[in-house]
């Protein structure tokens, strides 16, 4: 434990791709700044650090934790615990802490199914064994053991109060560096930090609002993948019917997917006073789907036409809650519904 | 109605012109419903926002109706075939949340149609107590298992009005 007056800062990884610590890496030479200013005190994917010299530090001898990554195991949980502890300042860094992200899809689906999935049924896995992996497993050696895999991915705030949150996947060097800066400078300086509980490194606005993209009316007759067609580089991606969840999605990422011609994924999560932004973009596209004006008062005629507008959408669930799934309202699918897909 | 008998909790949103004034009809003319359904008043069907939907079932509605006037009828102009839209997409998203599409059901009706409204209403309580109940907290804790319902508990908790 090395006591150089530094603030200390942690970042740790739990159910995650690593994605956001490479992000945090890529703020160009403010990395230089951040080692400058903060004693890393863990950080697992740079720097040689073991549980246990998180364990033996006092509480609250972190100033900053950033972390990021879904509650997907009880490892997961079990570390989110501990450095809760450990932190003064707790940050859920990047959109599976924050909501679930990718990892959290899988509440669209069992546990069992995605074990069959990753382990058994699948063309590239060869397991003749069947072997699928244990919490326990007897060995002559003595018992080996495995954290438990959750039936529900969880995000951060769920398991422990989170002080900040930094939205989306991942989110952008700019905003890292800001959030940083303010941090740095708070805890300095004596400069003002935002509120607990805010939503930091992020706009309150649509990515709309950022997006240069031209904007007009909306008819959209049908929906199409991105493969289906070459999008005109100047219009609004929804208006061509590509699939764009900007509508929906809190700004701050300065609309890069649209930009290049990629309908936004929607890894910002819901605007500033949204709960579910699943719902907010049901709400928006069905507003500006047309079909037409003849039969609109064949009240059955009428509900054909829109399925088959709507027959044009893959995958609605997971299109619209591709990040926010953990923290969406009904956060997880009823296993064993009647309406079940799969 | 028998002691054990599955009660469903039922919330519906009627638009302010058509339906709201269906639903008063039904009443007027002395139609029976059940009570099970709990309507609320909107302006218009094109004011459903889906959370209203997805914060009624998560918070303990077994299903929910949403009611409006019958298309080309619409006090403004065309918000109800808005709401048609938003209702046949979010019910193909609550599939894959394992809901059952009857559990959301939409129903047109003008202001005199009181009796038709009454009709409906009693198929779909009947319908959603084939189903059972939603119970969806319970569902989000049990990690999406289907609970085992004590429909004795149920009955207890049921706030009288």
């Amino acid at each position: 434990m090395s006591d150089n007056g530094k603030p200390k800062l942690a970042m740790y990884w739990a159910s995650s791709c690593g994605g956001c610590e490479i992000s945090l890496l890529n703020i160009h030479e403010h990395i230089l700044d951040v080692d400058a200013i903060f004693d890393i005190a863990f950080f697992p994917c740079i720097a040689d650090f073991k549980v246990k010299d998180v364990v033996g530090y006092p509480d609250g001898y972190i100033d900053v934790c950033l972390f990021n990554g879904a509650i997907r195991t009880s490892e997961n949980e079990e570390m989110a615990r501990l450095l809760r502890q450990k932190s003064k300042v707790l940050v859920a860094f990047g959109s599976c802490a924050y909501e679930g992200c990718i990892p959290a899809l899988s509440n669209l689906t069992t546990r069992e199914a995605t074990l069959n999935t990753v382990y058994l049924d699948n063309p590239t896995v060869d397991n003749p064994e069947r072997i699928i992996p244990q919490t326990v497993s007897e060995m002559p050696e003595g018992d080996l053991t495995l954290p438990v895999f959750y039936h529900t991915v969880k995000s951060l705030d769920q398991v422990v109060p989170v002080d900040y949150t930094i939205p989306g996947c991942p989110p952008e060097p700019h905003q890292i560096w800001t959030v940083v800066e303010a941090v740095a400078n708070g805890l300095l300086k004596g400069a003002p930090l935002p509120p607990p509980g805010s939503i930091v490194g992020a706009e309150k606005v649509a990515v709309c609002e950022e997006c240069a993209r031209e904007r007009n009316v909306k008819h959209i007759e049908r929906f199409y993948r991105p493969y289906e067609i070459n999008p005109d580089p100047n219009i609004c991606l929804l208006e061509q019917g590509l699939m764009c969840m900007g509508i929906a999605t809190r700004g701050g990422c300065g609309a890069l997917c649209p930009l290049v011609g990629m309908g936004c994924r929607g890894c910002y999560g819901p605007v500033e006073g949204v709960e579910d932004q699943g719902a907010k973009m049901i709400t928006a596209i069905a507003s500006v789907m047309d079909v037409g004006q003849a039969g609109l008062h064949d009240e059955q005629a009428l509900e054909k036409k829109i399925d088959a507008l709507l027959d044009t959408i893959v995958d609605p669930a997971g299109t619209f809650y591709r990040f926010s799934m953990a923290h969406s309202m009904l956060q997880r699918t009823r296993a064993n519904g009647h309406g079940r897909n799969n | 109605m028998s002691e054990n008998q599955f009660e469903p909790l039922i919330i519906g949103f009627t638009c302010n012109w058509c339906s709201y004034r269906a639903a008063d009809l039904a009443g007027l003319s002395r139609e029976k419903y059940p009570p099970n359904v709990r309507l609320m008043r909107l302006m218009c069907s094109g004011r459903l926002d889906p959370a209203f939907v997805l914060k009624a079932l998560q918070g303990g509605a077994d299903a929910v109706i949403i009611t409006g006037c019958h298309p080309g009828e619409c006090h403004y102009l065309e918000q109800n075939y808005k709401a048609l839209r938003r209702y046949l997409l979010l019910r193909r998203t609550l599939k894959q949340f394992g809901i059952e599409p009857e559990r959301v059901q939409l129903i047109w009706a003008s202001a005199a149609e009181g009796v038709r409204f009454a009709a409906e209403v009693n198929k779909i309580v009947e319908r959603v107590r084939a189903l059972g109940p939603l119970n969806w907290r319970a569902v989000v804790a049990a990690n999406g298992d289907h609970p085992v319902h004590d429909l004795a508990a149920l009955h207890a908790e049921e706030v009288t009005a």
